[in-house]
């Protein structure tokens, strides 16, 4: 590549929620992905550095990280979209604490989709037939739509209502609600609309619409939560809720 | 606050805004239509003074308003401020009275201007 110089600079936050950003050289190669650039970090210039990551395929949703001040899924960005003038800027994910350097504390994260009352609830037990959807009804179309998320935290990275309310559920768990709305196998919705409604769920959305902008997986969890807002006012109105 | 309230004034919310957006638009359209030469007092009272549909209209605009407000105002101070929660309410509602109160008071007034 012409334009590709022979090595980049990149700064890697190092520290907790306190810490700097300390400056590595790092070869650039072709196809070289921003989980790459870590990597090499980590393994050549200083074993210190902490950071997650698994499948390396854009399935498991471990390592996404702000880069150049945008999260991303590091495994699926390659260098060449997103460094400026061979510079690159790594710093944890935003609205988690930071445990070490790259690796944020997801707890907080994955207890709002059990506060969103995102586990499936049975209708059925196992001796039951398979229930039969049509593909093509609309509920399941709308459950597929949302159903493909990783759990990756981006969303809720690039939320600033998330910033704002510590205790606004964000889009990825609100999302995961939508899609048991409309599982018609799940019979947990009364509990699940009352507890996606209010100040801390899909209300206090704002339709910024960062979560659609960013999410690696290009779905659209500000449609989910409007989908969300919309079952909880007919459930209002009908004395559901 | 239940969920069932605070689902009930997102939707409160949402509909005083649609009325706003058509109650907004008609004395905006009526400046435009009817202020040809400069507009004055006499010319507002005369329109208004003593027109029961104006003051109907009005009385919705100043409704959708201390109901569209106040709401949104506690978005605001709950996201923005460490003011506890309870106290916004408090607070969100006296503004809602208040606005409902001058607002009517104007109407009125002009409907009522010169003993009409």
């Amino acid at each position: 590549m012409a334009d590709m110089a022979s090595m980049l600079d990149v700064s890697v936050w190092r520290g907790a929620d306190e810490g700097r950003f300390v400056s590595y050289p790092v070869p650039r190669r072709e196809n070289q992905t921003v989980l790459d650039v870590v990597t090499y970090v980590q393994r050549r210039l200083d074993a210190t550095l902490a950071y997650r990551f698994s499948c390396r395929v854009g399935m498991c949703g471990s390592c996404a990280m702000t880069v150049n001040g945008v999260a991303r899924w590091t495994c699926r960005t390659h260098v060449g979209r997103v460094a400026r003038d061979g510079r690159l800027r790594i710093a944890p994910l935003r609205n988690m604490p930071v445990i070490k350097d790259l690796s944020v504390d997801m707890a907080e994260f994955f207890a709002k989709a059990a506060r969103a009352k995102g586990a499936f609830r049975p209708t059925a037990d196992r001796t039951a037939d398979f229930a039969v959807i049509a593909p093509d009804s609309p509920r399941r179309r709308r459950a597929d739509a949302a159903i493909e998320c990783i759990g990756c935290g981006v969303c809720y990275a690039s939320c600033d209502v998330v910033t704002w309310n510590p205790d606004y559920l964000g889009p990825a768990a609100l999302n995961r609600a939508w899609t048991l709305v409309n599982d018609e196998r799940d019979g947990g919705n009364r509990e699940r609309l009352a507890a996606v409604a209010g100040d801390a769920g899909c209300h206090a959305c704002h339709s910024h619409q960062s979560c659609m902008e960013r999410c690696p997986k290009h779905l659209n969890p500000t449609e989910s939560i409007a989908g969300l807002k919309r079952a909880t006012v007919l459930a209002a109105l009908t004395g559901k809720l | 606050m239940s969920a069932r309230a605070e689902t009930l004034l997102w939707l409160a919310q949402r509909v005083s805004a649609m009325v706003l957006a058509v109650v907004v638009a008609v004395p905006i359209g009526t400046i435009i239509y009817a202020v040809q030469g400069g507009l004055s007092a006499q010319e507002i009272i005369g329109r208004v003074q003593g027109n029961t549909g104006w003051l109907a209209f009005y009385g919705v605009f100043v409704a959708a308003v201390a109901v569209h407000g106040p709401i949104g105002l506690r978005t605001i101070l709950r996201e923005m401020t460490p003011v506890p929660a309870r106290l916004i309410d408090v607070a969100a509602a006296a503004f809602a009275v208040l606005l409902a109160w001058t607002g009517w008071q104007a109407a009125y007034g002009l409907y009522g201007f010169g003993g009409a």
